[in-house]
């Protein structure tokens, strides 16, 4: 037979930049945007005389940022333990739960529906709360409200992906006569995966929103919640201002290495490419 | 000993539908041995009874001379579904390998293995690549380089070719003989397609529905090896015919065409 070569894809191969998906090129009109946004934003302060606390001009920020770098980055890394053990905290118990709940159906039965109503509710709105129970100047009360933010995504698409299994994957691994624990290495978790991932990204995200909210609630003076909290209560706005930069930069970040990992494993997928997906 | 041997296997599934009434089959080493019959006639089920990937209601099978659940264990036969069924994040390679990993193969055997095999269905060259990557017809080439890669006497096929197009699926059907005839294994084949069924074949089991029954066995007595011409040979006709009538006898139901085929 003639096996005619068809034209197909080739592999998707390479580095870091490859993975991240974009080139320099690429990249540019999103910076010029950037640019673009910033210099207008100065523009209209100055001209319009924009009220500093209302809205600061970004070169009033960048003074901020560099006169306390040493005090911010070491808020936003006190931050981001707090939010990186909650979404590892959390992350892993909806793992464990999603795998308990997919292995046996009646479990299943009987905790979804509370699950998906779970992930329906505002639980950031228990930050307070969890401040009561826990005392607020450890780190542990943030993590605990990070956790439970990034539980039920995790759980409830992790579920659902074990499930999504095609039963023909299935018969065929009962023709090879294996266990249930080999058809659940080699079938459920690969097919799981993207689904992970997916709901691993808006756990960074909402791992970083607990943990800075929850922080507002009385967080310790060395938190980035705290003190965009009180910044703003003393007028100091630039600086409230330079710590939410802090905060974009660390959850943008975060997410960013989340989606690197999920280019890692699941590299068998089309790409299909997508701004900010 | 037979290579399959099918013994008064009933099957009624829940609700009490009787999907297959009394077959008796018995299926020789280094057979081409075609189910052909109208849906729900329960050729599928019959195959996934062989595979022991249904349990029958009653009679018993055996593959190899042991009961088809020991034969399943021993890894006696390879299966192929209509779909391809490839594992989309295992690469061509490591598909074809995988029932090699599962029975322990160590690495450099299972390599050597897939080249083998990856030349024997045409792809060299492909390994790498991931099913996406793949045309329809190419998959289907994988996921029989992955039934065969372990050298099972009993392949079993189920509507391997029915979502190709008709070029392909004429292509592949000439590949498969060729793959046969090399492998020396028995093939158990169901189809929808006579001109399919009458080419590969060298016997066709007819089935007729509610409740599925063999209803002819027609031995192919075209000559082997066969290649495209046999498609053309008058021989090739005659049998097609037979089929034709039998399937349509077989359906009590449907008006008989034998008047207006012969």
């Amino acid at each position: 037979m003639s096996a005619a070569p068809m034209p197909v894809a080739p592999l998707p191969r390479g580095g870091v930049a490859t993975l991240v998906g974009r080139q320099g090129r690429d990249w540019a009109p999103a910076v010029v945007v950037l640019v673009a946004f910033v210099g207008l934003w100065e523009e209209i302060v100055r001209a319009a005389h924009v009220q500093r606390f209302l809205l600061p001009a970004p070169t009033a920020i960048w003074t901020a940022f560099s006169s306390n770098q040493g005090q911010l980055w070491h808020e936003g890394w006190v931050t981001f333990q707090e939010a990186l053990g909650g979404f590892a905290i959390g992350c892993t118990a909806g793992m464990l739960a999603a795998v308990l709940v997919a292995r046996w159906d009646l479990v299943g039965g009987a905790l979804m529906p509370y699950a998906i109503a779970a992930n329906a509710i505002p639980i950031i709105a228990f930050a307070p709360i969890t401040n009561a129970w826990f005392n607020p100047l450890t780190k542990t009360a943030h993590m605990v409200i990070a956790a439970v933010l990034c539980f039920f995504p995790v759980f409830v698409n992790v579920v659902r992906g074990l499930r999504s299994v095609r039963p023909a994957q299935i018969e065929l691994m009962r023709s090879y006569a294996v266990g249930e624990l080999t058809v659940f290495r080699l079938v459920r978790v690969p097919t799981a995966l993207p689904f992970l991932f997916t709901s691993l990204r808006v756990a960074s995200v909402l791992a970083m929103i607990g943990a800075i909210v929850s922080e507002y609630y009385g967080g310790a003076l060395d938190t980035l919640g705290a003190n965009i909290e009180q910044d703003a209560s003393l007028f100091q706005f630039e600086k409230a201002w330079a710590e939410i930069v802090i905060a974009c930069i660390l959850g943008i970040g975060f997410y960013l290495a989340v989606a690197l990992l999920e280019r890692l494993a699941t590299r068998w997928q089309p790409r299909i490419e997508m701004v900010g997906a | 000993m037979n290579a399959v041997s099918i013994k008064g296997v009933s099957k009624q599934f829940k609700g009490g539908t009787t999907a297959l009434e009394d077959i008796e089959l018995e299926i020789e080493p280094g057979e081409f041995i075609s189910l052909i019959g109208p849906s729900g006639c329960g050729k599928s089920t019959l195959l996934r009874i062989v595979g022991d990937l249904i349990e029958p209601s009653n009679g018993e099978v055996q593959v190899n001379g042991k009961p088809a659940r020991q034969a399943r264990r021993d890894h006696d036969y390879g299966i192929v579904f209509q779909d391809a069924v490839l594992y989309e994040w295992r690469t061509v390679s490591k598909n074809i390998a995988l029932p090699l990993e599962l029975a322990g193969w160590d690495r450099s055997r299972r390599q050597a293995r897939v080249e083998e095999m990856l030349e024997l269905v045409e792809l060299q060259g492909f390994g790498e690549h991931h099913p996406w990557q793949l045309s329809g017809g190419m998959q289907q080439r994988v996921a029989i380089a992955r039934a065969l890669s372990f050298d099972p006497a009993l392949l079993l096929m189920d509507e391997p070719f029915g979502a190709l197009d008709e070029m392909t699926r004429e292509r592949l059907n000439a590949e498969l003989l060729r793959i046969w005839e090399a492998s020396g294994s028995t093939v158990v084949f169901v189809t929808h397609s006579i001109a399919e069924a009458v080419f590969l074949s060298t016997r066709v089991v007819v089935m007729s529905p509610r409740p599925g029954r063999v209803s002819r066995v027609i031995p192919v007595d075209l000559p082997q090896p066969r290649t495209q011409a046999a498609r053309e040979d008058p021989r090739f006709f005659e049998l097609a015919t037979e089929v034709r009538e039998a399937l349509h006898l077989g359906s009590a139901d449907a008006p008989s065409l034998a008047e207006g085929v012969a």
